[in-house]
């Protein structure tokens, strides 16, 4: 203190260590700073109870008629269980040219629903009820050569928001403002026992 | 600026030494010069003031009686309207408010297109317009949703599935913004505390920055010339008047028109044939039934037309996003020497002119379903929305250089 006093000569200022306690001091703070934005963005993640409400749902198919189809929830969205008649599996074959992605390269399902009919047994349908566009409900159009909604429609789904159109596979057409098919939830069958939530592969293939 | 008015003493003179109000008023009102020859597109800023401080006022007052959530809110607003004393007025003035935030903030962006006011040395301040804009939109849209009826649920579905069209992230991102696996609760209640404090208070800060750059850079004027550049022996600005008295008694009269056309709306149109409450939303959210045509509140529909003009759905949130993001350009995008479109050619003037009636157009497309010749038009449109952009940079050099007058047109009243 004294010291500072008594000479007039200002102690040179050492500039790359002004400079160093700088860059140290607002890279601590820059770091402190994100790492405590982590819990602010994480409490946006769905919560434990959200977590939980989204268990497994069960359907029992056998009272179910062939070419009938049901609702279900799981995780908040709706589900549907469609019993395919041979008439509605026989529909999905001639129009793989019309379709943005007729196996299902691109579009989200188990690797068991993979395939042509995209199911793990081609006589039941699961789809998740959430049009790929922007995710409206898609509706049912299971008529064939239902002129309103296209020239020769195999019958399928025709989302009522921006036209979306998808076979009875929940394949989608060209021309349709969504460009991925309509989801497959994992789910496991046993007889008649539908669970969706529960995927087929962990259970060892039902 | 101008010197402060001395108070004499007592209680004047303890504040003004204590906090320069005099000060305040001299520099930022009596002392401040602006062009005298507005019109009355220059209504339009003072009035978003005017329906910003009006939305907080009634929005206090909604909160008091709302009880955000999937169970409560649509209730707690049923009864709100109904069984609370005055809530059947302020209720209808705060959603039918949102409506008159959007159309006096579009006019008075026009405003800036027709004037060039965007232009150096303005583009800061066109620029916290914009992002005022943006948050408007986010505040509007979540405002929308807190009802929870079926066309905030279906709306909130599918705007948060826009978010999913991100590459890589989107299906997180939709999960993040829910805070579920569907719209349920966890989104309603962040979309509550969003539209209460976070928003209104980021809004109120913009504004205030937007005040800031305006006073620094001055306000330009229907010619589009600079005041600041033909000074008097007093160093006054020759074309411009004390925003106080002269414009704060010109924004009297706009408030006046536009409280009466508010009053009329509120109480004889609050739905406004469904364009400011839409049918749907007199239902509360159902899960298992979209209704049968989705559309947003008619100040989203030019871009949602933008939106679902495109088969496909990357491409149709990109050029969605593109829509909105343009305007931030067009500082740069805009290359005539001239600012306002009175001294720009007829090229000029057909452009902008074809600009604002695409605008207008696809704000009707998107309330319309989305088939047959609905779909063609949207496309020609989308089409035309973005030439604007593209070919402004040449029209603009092209013609936007001939001769501007000396001073401002202006006759005495
Ligand atoms: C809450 C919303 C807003 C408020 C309260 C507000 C307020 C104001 C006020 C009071 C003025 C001066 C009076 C006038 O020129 O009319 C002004 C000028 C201006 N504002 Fe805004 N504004 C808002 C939104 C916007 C938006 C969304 C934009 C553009 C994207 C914008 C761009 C401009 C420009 C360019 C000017 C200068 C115009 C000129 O001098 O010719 N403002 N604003
Ligand atoms: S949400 Fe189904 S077509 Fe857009």
């Amino acid at each position: 203190m004294s010291d500072h006093a008594a000479t007039d000569a200002v102690p040179e200022v050492d500039e790359s260590r002004r400079k160093f306690l700088i860059a140290a001091t607002a890279g601590t703070g820059a770091v402190g700073a994100i790492l405590t934005a982590v819990p602010f963005v994480a409490s946006w993640n769905p919560s434990e109870s959200a977590r939980a409400a989204g268990l497994p749902t069960e359907v029992d198919l056998s009272k179910m008629e062939a070419g009938q189809m049901t609702t279900h929830f799981w995780r908040k969205k709706q589900i549907y269980v469609v019993k395919r008649t041979p008439e509605m599996l026989a529909s999905l074959a001639g129009h793989d040219g019309e379709l943005k992605d007729p196996e299902s390269k691109e579009s989200d399902q188990p690797d068991y629903a993979k395939n042509a009919q995209r199911a793990l047994n081609p006589d039941v349908l699961v789809l998740i009820a959430v049009c790929t566009h922007l995710g409206c409900l898609p509706k049912t159009r299971f008529t064939p050569n239902d002129a309103t909604v296209m020239a020769n429609w195999p019958g399928g789904f025709f989302c009522p928001c921006h036209g979306s159109k998808f076979d009875l596979a929940g394949r989608v057409f060209e021309g349709s403002p969504a460009s991925l098919n309509l989801a497959v939830p994992p789910y496991t069958l046993e007889g008649d026992k539908l669970t969706i939530g529960v995927d087929a592969n962990q259970k060892g293939n039902a | 600026m101008a010197t402060v008015i001395e108070g004499k003493g007592g209680f004047r003179a303890w504040l003004n030494k204590r906090m320069p109000v005099d000060q305040f008023v001299a520099d930022q009102l009596t002392g401040y010069y602006a062009p005298k020859n507005f019109n009355v597109w220059y209504f339009f800023g003072s009035l978003a003031l005017l329906v910003f401080v009006m939305q907080i006022v009634t929005g206090i007052f909604v909160t008091m009686h709302f009880k955000p959530g999937e169970a409560t809110a649509w209730n707690s607003v049923q009864v709100m309207v109904r069984e609370v004393p005055y809530m059947w007025l302020i209720q209808p003035m705060h959603a039918v408010g949102a409506s008159f935030f959007f159309v006096v903030v579009y006019l008075h962006m026009a405003r800036a297109m027709l004037y060039g006011s965007y232009k150096a040395p303005r583009e800061l301040l066109w620029i916290i317009g914009m992002l005022i804009y943006l948050a408007l939109m986010a505040e509007a849209f979540m405002g929308y949703v807190l009802p929870n009826g079926n066309m905030s649920y279906w709306g909130a579905q599918v705007i948060i599935n826009l978010f999913g069209t991100i590459p890589g992230i989107g299906p997180d991102l939709v999960e993040w913004i829910r805070g579920d696996y569907g719209i349920g609760d966890a989104t309603l209640n962040r979309f509550f505390s969003l539209h209460v404090i976070a928003l209104p208070f980021i809004i109120a800060l913009l504004v205030m920055l937007h005040l800031v750059a305006l006073r620094q850079v001055g306000s330009n004027n229907p010619d589009g010339i600079e005041i600041k550049e033909k000074l008097g022996k007093d160093g006054l600005p020759i074309d411009g008047v004390p925003f106080h008295p002269y414009y704060t008694v010109k924004d009297i009269v706009g408030v006046g028109l536009f409280l009466t056309l508010f009053a009329v709306v509120v109480f004889f149109a609050p739905t406004f044939g469904g364009l400011f409450m839409e049918p749907p939303n007199f239902e509360p959210a159902n899960p298992v039934s979209t209704p049968d045509h989705i559309a947003p509140v008619w100040y989203f529909t030019p871009y949602y037309a933008i939106l679902r003009a495109v088969p496909d759905q990357k491409i149709g949130a990109l050029l969605m996003a593109a829509s909105v993001v343009a305007f931030l350009f067009l500082p740069w995008l805009d290359r005539a020497k001239n600012k306002s479109i009175r001294y720009r050619g007829a090229a000029s003037k057909i452009l902008l002119g074809t600009f604002f009636i695409t605008f207008v157009v696809l704000m009707w497309l998107g309330l319309k379903p989305a088939d047959g010749i609905y779909v063609l038009l949207a496309r020609i449109f989308t089409t035309l929305y973005f030439l604007f952009f593209i070919l402004l940079p040449f029209v603009s050099k092209a013609d936007g250089n001939g001769p501007v007058p000396d001073r401002v047109t202006y006759h005495a009243h």
